[in-house]
């Protein structure tokens, strides 16, 4: 056991942690640019073979190609900038719309203008807390695959609690839905967490297995006990506006509070994990188990603790989304949320703010592939494949370092220790 | 010398531990069978086994038992095996013996389950071994590269691939073209799996999770760009099945067993082959010894590196060939994320088949008969949500990983790179 974690250790999510935890000290706060460029770079590479395939799957550049050459490549560089374009508008909306719309000064113009911005940060939201999940599991060394199915449990519990408890105010409602999705998600995130430290058995099959346990579990639920009586389909009754997320502007901006829980609960995560003696503790066994066994640290209590915490997050990323979007539960109520929240993770270097800011990257790139589905005629699975891409670069730096003719940092500081020349 | 006694007096102690628990859970099966079953069926209900598909004209009778009486034999029958188990144990037929038990466990849910009413037995098996084909194929993939050393939980991404290019290929030239293409898919996937993971050392989780998203998202991309627009891109065909000559006359077991596409006798085939090759062959041994202990195969001059590459390689070839079997063995069309977690039913097949080929069979074929029996749960009005029998694979692959009837054993260097030092 104790030899397996060693080496477990050196493998390539350790490294991250070490990258990260060396950024950490005040002395090299500078260096934030250093830290973000493999990131930053795995992106633009990304977009670019994106770009690639987009153009390589187009049939009107086959077609200009048909024609002439310069037509060809003219017609390539159209479909590209015509599809990243419609991206960046449905991100953040249109610059020309939201000028027409301020000089008009009419209040519905300028809230469909900024609309798509809104719709993205309200994607965005359920990314934050997703990824904090993710990212606190592999703070402790644990690869919590899981996310997903804790997010369906998270959702359904606080479906329950927002639909059945009547007659409570807004300022107690609200907090009891989301503690409740949280507790939801813990309790389906404790399970792996107990039988990996209890039965050493592996936290990523038993989360796994635990998706699609819950996936048909919340599938029953919904069909039988939590059915809307009146509903022709398996869907929940619509929760009680005492416990809705309150929407900050008017129709048809969705924009809710929740993007401003989803920081402070960031905030809290940063908090925890830097700054308190039990966030030291997860830390410690997520880097080096043994020797946080030799230090006297529970094992078992802090792998228990942080699967349980992973899941609490993710069980709010579903009460999140229940709460301040849907308003109900419905089976296919997750795009995905867990599983691309591995790769956002680990975009943020595991790092609370990094997850946030991945966040926004996420979910500014989901929301803006709609309008270029619709826009540019490219299917918004496009970004799936950039994701994937992106996690396998921000996963192999060797990769990017290799394109773009990088020096390894850790090849550079050995040789500035052996000149003499490090400090 | 006290430490050496005590320490066989330990794996001593461990035995019988072991041994006492299996023949208590053995006395549950019959305990479950006899509480569960047999006391609940009508004393004289009389339960109808179909053995041939089609209507009540065909010329082989049915089988019919008076269920009581039937389970209780089996009951008894279970109970004396947990009792033997229990005092003598059956060493080395244990595992044997825990299927034959879980057999007859599943027998005894029929047969209570159409008590009173009349089963299609035959049917029943047939859809059991059709449903359990993708599950023992991603089990056997994941056996191929985790015996090496090398998780692959990209066996979903590797099948939805190549399912893909079977269609896309299928389309433009032939089936058979197809299936070598949806072949050579999985092998370049793997290939991607193999280079991230050994050469570049990623935790072998995430470059699983690389190609899984990957697969996820070009499938879907290229399905709803080109398959759904060009209908013509989407038909290739289907294979047909093949009644081996002789051997698809024989009663019964006729039309379960050999009336299939050529995919399911290919699968077959390929099971011996691993089970033989994987334990008793020099491939096999210097395989296994690399996913055990890299370093000594490493000082008796096996090329570690080497020998994962090829195993996770075929790893992939073998999900590519599950992959041509989701559509140009079954449908003959793609549909975006048609796999629906087949993959991933397939490493919880490998885990719960203890990484071993036959073990994968059995696990494959009780998830594809939990799987077929769902469909049948409304006609024989069970009052069990059809989604908690869909449930139940996931459950009892993590009772096996929790070690509680046998631990699943994990090949020893699972999940970690190879440093040649």
């Amino acid at each position: 056991m104790s030899g397996e974690d060693n080496k477990k250790q050196e493998s390539s999510t350790s490294v991250f942690l070490e990258e990260i935890s060396r950024t950490d000290s005040p002395s090299r706060f500078g260096k934030l640019g250093q830290v973000a460029l493999i990131p930053i770079l795995a992106v633009i590479t990304g977009l670019a073979i994106g770009a690639i395939i987009i153009i390589l799957t187009s049939e009107s550049v086959y077609a200009a190609f048909g024609n002439s050459f310069i037509g060809g490549i003219q017609e390539a560089f159209s479909v590209v900038y015509q599809a990243y374009w419609s991206l960046f508008t449905g991100a953040v909306g249109d610059p020309a719309k939201i000028r027409a719309a301020l000089q008009s000064g009419d209040q519905e113009l300028i809230r469909r203008a900024f609309n798509p911005f809104f719709d993205s940060l309200v994607t965005t939201t359920p990314y934050i807390f997703a990824g904090l999940a993710v990212a606190l599991g592999f703070r402790t060394g644990l690869f919590n695959i899981g996310v997903e199915g804790q997010l369906y449990l998270g959702a359904v519990a606080a479906t329950y609690i927002g639909y059945s408890f009547t007659s409570l105010p807004p300022i107690l409602h609200i907090p009891l839905a989301l503690l409740g999705g949280a507790l939801g998600g813990a309790v389906w995130g404790f399970i792996p967490g107990w039988l990996k430290a209890k039965t050493g058995g592996h936290e990523v099959i038993n989360t796994i297995m635990m998706n699609y346990i819950a996936i048909r579990f919340t599938e029953w639920l919904v069909k039988g006990p939590l059915k809307r009586p009146e509903a022709q389909n398996p869907i929940s009754p619509v929760i009680l506006e005492s416990a809705q997320l309150p929407r900050l502007f008017g129709d048809p901006i969705r924009f809710h509070v929740g993007f401003f829980i989803a920081l402070a609960i960031a905030w809290l995560v940063w908090w925890y994990l830097f700054r308190t003696k039990m966030g030291f503790d997860l830390r410690t066994v997520g880097a080096n188990a043994n020797a946080a066994r030799y230090a006297g640290m529970n094992i078992v209590r802090s792998t228990v603790l942080a699967m349980s915490l992973s899941g609490a997050l993710a069980g709010m990323t579903g009460a999140n989304e229940i709460m301040g979007v849907n308003h109900f539960f419905v089976s296919s109520f997750s795009p995905g949320y867990g599983f691309d929240a591995i790769a956002l993770a680990l975009l943020g270097k595991n790092h609370p703010l990094g997850v946030v800011l991945s966040a926004f990257l996420f979910g500014f790139l989901r929301s803006g592939a709609t309008s270029m589905q619709l826009n540019a005629g490219i299917p918004v699975d496009i970004i799936s494949v950039l994701q994937a891409l992106v996690l396998a670069f921000i996963a192999a730096p060797a990769i990017i370092r290799t394109i773009y003719r990088l020096k390894d940092p850790s090849e550079k500081e050995a040789a500035l220790a052996a000149t003499g020349a490090g400090d | 010398m006290t430490t050496l006694i005590s320490a066989s007096e330990q794996t001593l102690n461990l035995q019988q531990n072991r041994r006492r628990r299996m023949g208590l859970i053995f006395l549950l099966f019959a305990a479950a069978i006899w509480y569960l079953f047999a006391s609940a069926i009508e004393p004289d209900a009389i339960t109808t086994f179909r053995l041939a598909p089609g209507g009540p004209n065909s010329p082989i009778p049915p089988w019919e038992l008076s269920g009581r009486n039937a389970l209780n034999i089996v009951a008894g029958f279970c109970a004396l095996l947990g009792a033997y188990q229990f005092m003598r144990g059956f060493g080395n037929l244990t595992s044997s013996m825990m299927w034959l038990i879980v057999i007859l466990f599943a027998f005894a849910f029929l047969t209570w389950a159409a008590s009173g009413k009349s089963l299609n037995l035959a049917g029943l098996m047939t859809a059991t071994l059709v449903r359990a084909v993708p599950i023992v194929i991603g089990a056997m993939s994941g056996i191929l590269s985790e015996r090496a050393g090398i998780i692959n939980i990209a066996i979903e991404g590797m099948m939805l691939g190549s399912a893909m290019i079977a269609v896309l290929v299928g389309s433009l030239t032939n089936i058979w073209i197809g299936v070598f293409a949806a072949i050579l898919t999985g092998g370049i996937l793997a290939y991607i799996h193999g280079v991230l993971s050994i050469k570049y050392k990623i935790d072998q989780i995430i470059s699983g999770t690389v190609i899984n998203i990957f697969a996820a998202g070009i499938t879907s991309y290229i399905s709803a760009k080109f398959l759904q627009v060009y209908q013509e891109l989407n038909s290739p065909g289907i294979v047909k099945p093949f009644p081996i000559p002789g051997l698809s006359e024989l009663p019964v077991i006729g039309t379960i067993l050999f009336k299939h596409t050529w995919f399911v006798y290919t699968m077959f085939i390929f099971l011996i082959l691993m089970q033989v090759g994987l334990f008793h062959t020099r491939w096999g041994l210097r395989m296994r010894s690399v996913g055990e202990h890299p370093k000594a195969a490493d000082t008796l001059g096996i090329d570690v590196i080497k020998t994962r590459y090829r195993s996770v390689i075929m790893s992939g070839m073998m999900a590519g060939f599950g992959g041509a079997w989701f559509t140009l063995g079954s449908v003959g069309r793609f549909d975006e994320m048609m796999t629906a977690g087949k993959g991933f039913i397939g490493l919880a097949a490998m885990i719960f088949g203890n990484y071993s080929p036959m073990g994968a069979l059995g696990a494959g074929l009780l998830f594809g008969f939990a799987d077929s029996l769902q469909t049948k749960l409304a006609i024989l009005k069970i009052p069990i949500p059809s989604e908690f029998l869909l449930m139940a694979p996931y459950i009892i692959t993590m009772i096996a990983l929790a070690g509680l009837v046998g631990k699943a054993q994990l090949p020893a260097a699972g999940g970690q790179p190879y440093d040649k030092e």
